[in-house]
């Protein structure tokens, strides 16, 4: 009968899903990738980015963040705050200009496009005629000039963007208004500067880039003065008392000078070429800045002698003797000094630097001796060196939040004391209730431990695995090399540094045991390293193994590249994670899989050969086992082996990747997350009408046995289960291949007063060949309850319950078709939800998550969080299997982002949105980490500007800064007052953590079995 | 064999007290005689037979077709004397493995059926005295076009087996736009279809699904709005019986029905592939666990430790379980010795050498891009 039953739509299980379950993505975490303009706002506090996608973010004191994104998918090329307002203007590539405002919304700002204009020249006039290079906003905040490439200059009127023509300023009227003796140049060329009078709103400075700089009256519609340079202008400053105007130029120089109106001036105050007297490139950029000392700042962009140091992305400080250029590693797209702010101060009194590379954002500090640079707290530079992993460890005991933190510190004493300069705005959202840690493997031996805790992503810990390494370079000289005396005197800042010395070293999988401090850490070239945190500096040698996966096979050969040299003897270590153990496979195969049981000691590996477990305790080999196919050539001879050089196909399939991400609209312009829509498939359908030229074609095969890189350890997973009867149960070792096998082991570790003494054994218990052949991408074991098995040292430490030993168990197995639930101990099929086969989606990322109840505190759910290779994120439940929400949430063809892809253990998740940023997303409706933050300017209180029915139903763009929070107060409290509540419950025995399943994160454990 | 059917010929013309023999092996053909009047014994018979075909170390079973075409044991000496004495002129002998004879036992062949039987059985009387109640073991299901009552009549539901049967499904298809009458006249949307048959291959064999035909559903999940990359993943998924319905290119071979009427009430050879319904309700149907046994798709569970796989046989009474009780009739047999191994061997030297690797799979997590 019951097949008869319609699947149900049971009324109370909808309300408790929709109590349980909610899809938002909350925050970008890193650098925004491909930033094209900087805009700073003074009065605010708070600094703007645009993006080559059309984005806006904005950033204030740590956890103040927006982000807006502009409907057109065009590079944002200048951003101005209005003064004193919180309002902004952004001009694109596609010469439109875009009025953003923060707005107040149930307690917390909101950013929100208000207007769009494009500015429309007579009708016949050129395309230039109105392309804006200068944008003005005028400090009466009614008012935006704009300069043309024309050389005309217009005005509009904010917040409309109401062109008046009377106000403009036209190329023609200057002419006409210069002396007799100016006249004589041809034409003004493009407007290359707009700046109002420091004090006087009615005058604006204008500049043109063929060398003329006039001083306008606004009111009289006269020039108050000019300046002729002999040199194209690149850009002017205009000095704080208004005395003095400093103009850069195309030949690298500047020049000086005099405001005394009514005088001609042929010749310039004082000119100087910084970096002469060879030709030098062009100065872009000035700033001129007085201090109460004295001697001014000078601070200015480029300049660098042409021929020698043309290459260098530089800005140049020049102060009382100092000069100092500050070399960066990528291009700078624009920069800013902090200053006093108070117009009634008569010095500027500058304190920081910030400068946006395309690559990191750096800000200096000016006030201290030797201009250190400032640790920012958001905008880490997450791709220093490309991600090759990531892992996500919830619920940091403090204890080693604190240990890691001590250890981060003594790395970053060459950092600032100053304190974040760009403090803008409250954060109003809760303290997090939990400490996260984020890990990230890097390219070049690295692993980044980062605070993933709350809106800010923070770098903790930086751990390099190359100091274990025989590699070409020392990592020390690199910092040293800078000579001292060189002119120009050049100074490496930033920490992006794409290079890697030597592929191999790339951090491949990670896996971290929160409690007991032990750090498994895998690579390209097959090694595994086993690291110990320890407070305090060590030398000493790493233990080497090296793990034979080929031991039985013969007469195959390796021709990928060669395994890592291990440095001999013994080797100096900083405090933090210290490696004591090195095993090494042989072939020296990417590490695939890789899985830690810090109670037992043991660390399992997987290749695309075999697997293997180590014993760290007694630093011994327990077995290695080939799951290799003998017709499986590929894998047997490299990956890499039929392409040339290795280095040059690792290049070009980041290439590839970056340029994908590159090509491509990176985020979804769906509106709200919802269910997925049938629309998406509408959208691509149209797409197909123009496909009939050559079509793509599939084929329809069933998968066989000898199928490439069946033996591909996918995943790896350690277990106190019923393997071999159902009345004693004992350690175990799970593996399952590409192929869709599983290996199960049964252990047997020594009780820990006889651990030295005894070996550690293992026998082959079990070998399950599923009939569908999918790659296993998870293995889990689930308790007499139900419930996923805990993770080692987990009861140990009071923070679980112990799992249910007496019911029976369940294994699971997610293979990339289908999750299937079988018995143990006697393996027979209980339950399958056969995903492929129904949906034509295949999984990418399973993990178990818990998933609490947003109405009551103690109430919440293990399931399965499951990301499929369409780039939906769906909840399936547990034991039963049944689909619970579905949600799109990465762009299928975005692949990268859906490898990158990790989920928490409470049912969040991050994954890559370009090389720099994470993009973090919640399923749940309890665990939520997103900014909530307000902006007040005092201005903005007493602001009433008429307007015309911009309500948000108006807004042109789409801003989120709260996810997709829109209904109002009540929500926003609710969500509130559950997070607060969860904080209060934190370290509480009762908060259970959920093992995880996957290549990336396998999981958990009870207790020794003792035999 | 030139000489010996030379041979033959003058024994047919001048020697009438010999019995020429014509012993099948396979595909290998012998030739030799006997004496009609002096047979022998089987037991030397066997040895020559065995001889001859030069596979003097397997087990086999003997049988001869009779006057009437059947294909009769020999495996005492009356029976041989009777084969030789019925001979007419011609003893056509056929030699099988043993569990070759066990396993494709009748009914598989139709083409040849009529004939000769397919195999013999040694122990056929005493295996005949337990009765199956079920699905009879001995036939397997074959493609087929199904669903005739519920289908409208210029769609086909096609089933696709291929238990047992070595050949790829041997399909591709692409994506492609077809013209559906709307509200607002005819409208264009993009389909799914069959765009080349590979030669040999099984979708070509049965002669059911044709290139340009459109896919419409596949085991009853309609296509529409998916991937073609999707509807790949699906059949693939399925490809141990895949139901495909299509719509023909050729509408001419339609099946004619007489009456609508009766077709409401027709049964229905498969359950899941009768169902209208949208995609969102089968994601959520899953199948309770009673059921899953009925599910022909097994795994294979070995327990214990095992030989490595590259010895070739396994060792005799090594533990092995298959897991799950309706495994394919023709790869298994309850009780035997070895079945799993022979079943995995089977597995494993699958000749398809020619799968299509799913899109994306082993390029996203290949060692070169790992992120």
């Amino acid at each position: 009968m019951r097949r008869f039953l319609r699947p149900g739509h049971d009324p109370a299980r909808e309300r408790l899903k929709r109590d349980l379950f909610q899809f938002n993505k909350t925050v970008e975490h890193g650098f925004p990738h491909q930033p094209s303009a900087l805009g700073y706002s003074p009065s605010l506090r708070i600094l703007a980015i645009g993006t080559r996608s059309g984005a806006v973010k904005l950033y204030g004191a740590p956890g103040v963040e927006f982000m807006g994104l502009h409907r057109e998918n065009n590079a944002v090329v200048q951003i101005h705050f209005l003064p004193g307002q919180c309002q902004l203007v952004t001009l694109l590539d596609d010469n439109s200009l875009h009025l953003w405002s923060l707005k107040v919304k149930g307690g917390v700002s909101e950013l929100q496009e208000d207007e769009t204009f494009t500015l429309r020249g007579p009708p016949g006039a050129a395309p230039s005629a109105t392309q804006i290079t200068v944008v003005l906003p005028h400090s009466s905040r009614q008012l935006l000039y704009l300069g043309t490439e024309s050389g005309n200059v217009f005005a509009v009127q904010l917040p409309a963007f109401h062109p008046l023509e009377d106000q403009a300023i036209s190329s023609d009227a200057v002419l006409q208004r210069l002396p007799e003796e100016a006249r004589h140049r041809r034409v003004f060329e493009m407007v290359e500067a707009l700046q109002e009078h420091p004090w006087d709103p009615n005058q604006i400075l204008i500049g043109y880039s063929r060398g003329l700089v006039v001083i306008w009256d606004l009111q009289g519609s006269r020039v108050l003065c000019h300046f002729l340079s002999s040199q194209q202008l690149e850009n002017v400053f205009w000095q704080r008392d208004s005395r003095l105007i400093v103009s850069c130029h195309s030949d690298g120089s500047y020049c000086q000078w005099r405001m005394v109106s009514d005088s001609p001036q042929p010749e310039p105050l004082r000119s100087c070429v910084p970096y002469g007297p060879f030709p030098c490139k062009a100065i872009t950029k000035i700033f001129w800045l007085t201090t109460k000392q004295g001697l001014p700042f000078t601070i200015f962009q480029g300049g660098m002698p042409r021929a020698s140091y043309g290459d260098r992305h530089c800005i140049s400080v020049v102060h009382s003797g100092q000069q100092t250029a500050f070399d960066f590693t990528s291009r700078i797209i624009d920069f800013t000094v902090l200053v006093e702010v108070d117009p009634a101060a008569a010095f500027d009194d500058p304190y920081a630097l910030v400068v946006l590379a395309e690559e990191e954002l750096v800000v200096i500090d000016l006030q201290t001796a030797g201009w250190p640079p400032v640790q920012p707290p958001y905008l880490a530079s997450l791709h220093c060196s490309a991600i090759t992993c990531s892992h996500h460890v919830s619920n940091i005991p403090l204890k080693l939040w604190e240990r890691i933190i001590a250890a981060g510190s003594r790395q970053s004493t060459h950092f600032s004391t100053m304190e974040w300069p760009i403090d803008g705005g409250t954060s109003l959202a809760p303290a997090p209730p939990q400490r996260d840690l984020l890990l990230t493997g890097h390219e070049d031996g690295t692993v980044r431990f980062w605070d993933a805790s709350g809106v800010c992503l923070r770098l903790l810990y930086k751990l390099s695995t190359v100091r274990v390494f025989l590699t070409d370079t020392d990592p020390n000289e690199s910092l040293s090399a800078q000579g001292e005396e060189e002119w120009p005197p050049l100074r490496k800042v930033g920490s992006f540094d794409p290079y890697s010395d030597d592929p191999r070293l790339g951090i491949q999988k990670i896996f971290l045991c929160k409690y007991s401090g032990y750090l498994a850490v895998a690579g390209t070239a097959g090694q595994v390293l086993v690291l110990e945190l320890n407070d305090e500096e060590a030398e000493h040698a790493v233990e080497q193994v090296e793990a034979d996966l080929l031991r039985d096979q013969e007469g195959y050969r390796w021709k990928g590249h060669e395994r890592l040299c291990a440095r001999p003897g013994p080797v100096r270590f900083e405090p933090g994670f210290q490696p004591f153990v090195l095993v090494q496979c042989q072939p020296p195969a990417v590490v695939t899989s890789l899985a830690l049981h810090s109670e037992w000691r043991l660390v399992a590996f997987g290749t695309s050969h075999g697997f293997g477990l180590f014993d760290h305790q007694q630093r011994r080999q327990v077995f290695v086992k080939c799951t290799l196919h003998p017709s499986d050539q590929l894998a047997l001879e490299g990956p890499l082996s039929r392409v040339k050089s290795l280095k040059k196909s690792l290049r070009q399939s980041f290439r590839r990747i970056r340029r994908s991400r590159v090509s491509s609209r990176k985020r979804r312009p769906a509106g709200p997350p919802g269910e997925v829509q049938e629309g998406s498939s509408r959208a691509e359908r149209t797409g197909l009408q123009n496909m009939e030229l050559a079509p793509v074609q599939r084929k329809i095969e069933a998968r066989s046995a000898e199928d490439s890189f069946t033996g591909f350890v996918r995943t790896l997973y350690f277990a106190d289960t019923y393997l071999r009867d159902s009345s004693r149960h004992c350690p175990s070792l799970w593996a399952g291949t590409n192929g869709g096998t599983v290996y199960a082991f049964a252990l047997r570790v020594p009780p820990a007063e006889r651990r030295m003494d005894e070996p550690v054994r293992a026998e082959q218990a079990k070998e399950i060949q599923l009939m569908h052949r999918a790659p296993v991408v998870g293995i889990l074991v689930l308790d007499g309850r139900s419930v996923p098995l805990p993770e080692p040292l987990e009861v140990a430490h009071d923070l679980s319950k112990s799992p249910d030993m007496q019911g029976s168990h369940q294994l699971l197995v997610v293979s990339e078709e289908q999750f299937k639930v079988f018995t143990l101990p006697k393996v027979s099929a209980r339950l399958k939800l056969k995903l492929t086969a129904l949906e034509g989606s295949r999984v990418r990322r399973v993990s178990a998550a818990r998933f609490g109840s947003c109405r009551a505190e103690d109430y919440g759910e293990h399931h399965l969080a499951v990301l499929t290779n369409l780039g939906d994120v769906q909840v399936v439940s547990l034991p039963l299997l049944k689909p619970q929400v579905r949600y799109s949430c990465i762009r299928r063809e975005d692949v990268s982002g859906i490898a990158s892809c990790v989920f928490t253990k409470y049912g969040q998740g991050f994954y890559l949105i370009s090389p720099s940023e994470f993009e973090r997303f919640s399923l749940s409706t309890k665990w939520l980490v997103e900014p909530r933050c307000l902006v007040d300017s005092a201005e903005s209180k007493n602001r009433s500007h008429p307007r015309n029915g911009s309500g948000p139903e108006k807004s042109l763009g789409r801003a989120r800064n709260s996810g997709s929070q829109s209904d109002g107060e009540g929500v926003l409290k609710e969500i509130q007052s559950t997070l607060e509540g969860d904080r209060g419950r934190v370290g509480t025995p009762t908060a259970q953590g959920c093992p995880s399943l996957g290549p990336d994160s396998p999981g958990p454990f009870v207790k020794v079995a003792q035999f | 064999m030139n000489r010996s059917f030379h041979k033959s010929q003058t024994l047919r013309f001048y020697d009438c007290s010999a019995v020429e023999v014509k012993s099948k092996f396979g595909a290998e053909f012998r030739r030799f005689s006997l004496d009609r009047q002096k047979p022998g014994r089987f037991e030397d018979f066997y040895k020559l037979v065995v001889h001859t075909h030069h596979i003097a170390n397997t087990e086999v079973t003997i049988g001869y077709a009779d006057v009437h075409g059947d294909l009769l044991p020999i495996n005492n000496d009356d029976n041989f004397c009777k084969a030789v004495s019925s001979a007419n002129p011609l003893l056509r002998v056929f030699i099988q493995k043993r569990e070759e004879a066990e396993h494709c036992s009748f009914g598989a062949g139709s083409l040849s059926r009529r004939r000769r039987p397919l195999a013999l059985r040694e122990d056929g009387p005493r295996r005949r005295t337990h009765l199956h109640i079920g699905l009879p073991h001995d036939f397997r299901p074959v493609s087929s076009i199904i669903d005739v009552d519920i289908v409208p009549e210029t769609h086909r539901r096609v089933r696709l087996y291929r238990h047992g049967c070595q050949k790829p499904l041997g399909f591709y298809i692409r994506d492609g736009t077809s013209v559906r009458v709307a509200p607002q006249g005819l409208e264009k949307v993009p389909g799914v279809f069959i765009s080349r048959m590979v030669p040999g291959g099984l979708a070509e064999s049965t002669g059911l699904l044709a290139v340009d035909d459109e896919v419409l559903e596949v085991n009853g999940i309609e296509v529409a709005g998916k991937t073609l990359d999707q509807v790949t993943d699906m059949m693939i998924a399925n490809s141990h019986n895949l139901i495909v319905t299509v719509k023909p290119a050729n509408q001419r071979n339609n099946v004619v029905r007489g009456s609508r009427a009766s077709g409401s009430s027709g049964r229905s050879s498969d359950s899941i592939a009768s169902r209208h319904s949208l995609p969102a309700a089968h994601v959520l149907q899953n199948l309770p666990p009673d059921e899953m046994e009925s599910d022909e798709e097994a795994d294979v569970v070995l327990e214990g430790v095992l030989e490595p796989r590259l010895a070739p046989r396994p060792p005799p009474g090594s533990l092995a379980r298959v897991n799950g009780a309706g495994l394919a009739p023709g790869l298994h047999s309850p009780g035997r010795e070895g079945s799993v191994q022979r079943l995995l061997s089977s597995l494993r030297s699958d000749p398809r050498h020619s799968l299509a690797l799913p899109p994306g799979g082993v390029e996203e997590h290949g060692p070169a891009v790992t992120l």
